[in-house]
Parts: C-alpha cells; structure tokens; sequence
C-alpha cells in the first residue's frame, strides 16, 4: 500500500497521500507532511465520497472515477478505487493536476 | 432535531457535536447512567434504556480492561447494516462523562463522529463549571431526580 502512496507522493506539489475506507472514513494508509491532520481529511473525503455518489445515481450520471475540490490554500484530489477505499491526494493549489490524477489512478488500481 | 439538556452548560457543545457530525442519537450521562443531555430522543423509555445500557457496557468493559490489566478502553464502535453506535468516555473536572452516539451510515460515519468527538470533548471540558462539586443523588431521591430529569429532556 505505501508503493502504491509513493507513486502519488513523489508529485511536485503534493503534501500527503492517503488510503481511506469510503465506508467508515477511517485512514487505511497514508503518507502525510507535518501538519496535515490525516483523520480530518479522511473523514471530510469519505463524507464528500458518500454524498456525491448519491447525487450522482439520483443524476443517473454513473459513478465518479476522479474528483478535486479546490480550495484557497490546498487542492484536495481523490480516485475511488475498487474495494471500497479512496485513494486521496492533499496537494498545494497550483499543483500539476493532470499528473496528480495520473499517479492516483495507477495507485487505485496497484491496491485492487 | 431538538436537543435537551439538564445540565445547561452541555447544551451548545451537543448541538455542534450534532450539526457537524450528522448523527442522529446522541447520550451525555454520567458512568452511572444519570443523564446531562440527549438529542433525538422521542420517548423517555429510550432515554432510560440508552443510559441504562451505555453505562453498562461501560461498566463491563472498564471491569474487563481491568482484569487483562488494561487502561479502560477508548472508545467501542459497533457498525450495523444501516447504524452505527459509538461509545466513549473523557474526563471533566467534575468527573467522567459517558457519550453515546448513534449514526445513519448514509449520512455519517466512524470518521466522521470520531473527528468531532474530540470537538465534543475539548468543548465540554471548557465549558464544564470549574470547582464545583456534581449534586449527589441519593437513593430516597433517585426517582423525583430521575423523574425531574426525564420532565426537562422531554420539555414537560
């Protein structure tokens, strides 16, 4: 699971990865700089995850394969991966965002 | 979703604790079982079995921590098919106080209760009276307090 961190983590920009249960919110893995409060923001992602997958069956728009929620002093990127686990980034705003999602899909699939 | 409490100074940290963390029952009392707060309640019945039967649990697992020489466990979370039960407990200056709370798995999660959990905590510690001692409640009152309390969880 931590090579699976590595490939995300190595991005120019990115703070932190993580592996979080999409179920429970809980952090599976994850490999965080100084500061970033890892259960914080896997609660916040698993709580988003829930919800947009909601909306989105309510939508009959399918499932989300990416997402990224951009806010004024970080970007928060997530990939849902089979079995139930987000794989999620923690990046600065003006991070490579094509390259980042790249790297959170290959994650994704190394954890299946 | 009204919240009541008996003790007045536990009411805004439970209706924060409720709002942020969706959950849908939530328990204050003590180990005994007295109880300071609720939220989502509808009857006084539940009231009495949720508190009769978080503080036993409480009471059994701090007993079996005990005997495998344990500190007393943190928190126990119980995860249904559609609910989630979290149990935990912290220390105030006036003592110990015992939170149960009950969560939809649609709208929550264990992430979620357990990040504003320790929102709960910190928020009740401060506003927990400094240097008083808890009122007493002994056994030729306990049903006027019990019945008393059970008036102002429910607004009666």
């Amino acid at each position: 699971m931590n090579n699976a961190l590595d490939l995300v983590t190595r991005v120019r920009g990115v703070r932190g990865a993580m592996l979080v249960s999409a179920d429970d919110g809980l952090v599976v893995a994850e490999q965080l700089m100084e500061g970033i409060k890892g259960s914080a923001v896997a609660a916040l992602a698993a709580s988003l995850a829930g919800r947009l997958r909601r909306a989105m069956e309510a939508a009959g728009i399918g499932t989300s394969v990416f997402w990224h929620l951009q806010a004024d002093q970080g970007t928060l990127l997530v990939v849902p991966a089979a079995s139930g686990i987000l794989v999620v980034a923690v990046a600065e705003p003006d991070v490579n965002i094509g390259l980042v999602r790249l790297e959170l899909l290959r994650a994704g699939e190394a954890i299946t | 979703m009204t919240a009541r409490a008996v003790e007045t100074w536990t009411l805004q940290p439970l209706t924060d604790f409720v709002r942020e963390a969706s959950v849908r029952l939530v328990l204050l009392m003590t180990p005994a079982g007295q109880v300071l707060a609720q939220s989502g309640f509808s009857r006084a019945v539940d009231v009495m079995s949720a508190a009769a039967l978080g503080a036993a649990i409480v009471a059994s697992t701090a007993e079996l921590a005990k005997q495998l020489r344990q500190a007393p466990f943190a928190a126990l979370n119980h995860q249904g098919h559609r609910h989630g039960i979290f149990l935990s407990t912290f220390p105030i200056e006036r003592g110990t106080v015992v939170v149960l709370a009950v969560y939809d798995l649609d709208v929550s999660s264990l992430g979620l209760v357990q990040l504003f959990y320790e929102q709960l905590a910190a928020d009740l510690k401060a506003a927990s009276p400094k240097g008083s001692v808890p009122k007493q409640v002994l056994a030729a009152d306990f049903e006027r307090e019990l019945s008393e309390s059970l008036n102002t969880l429910f607004g009666r």
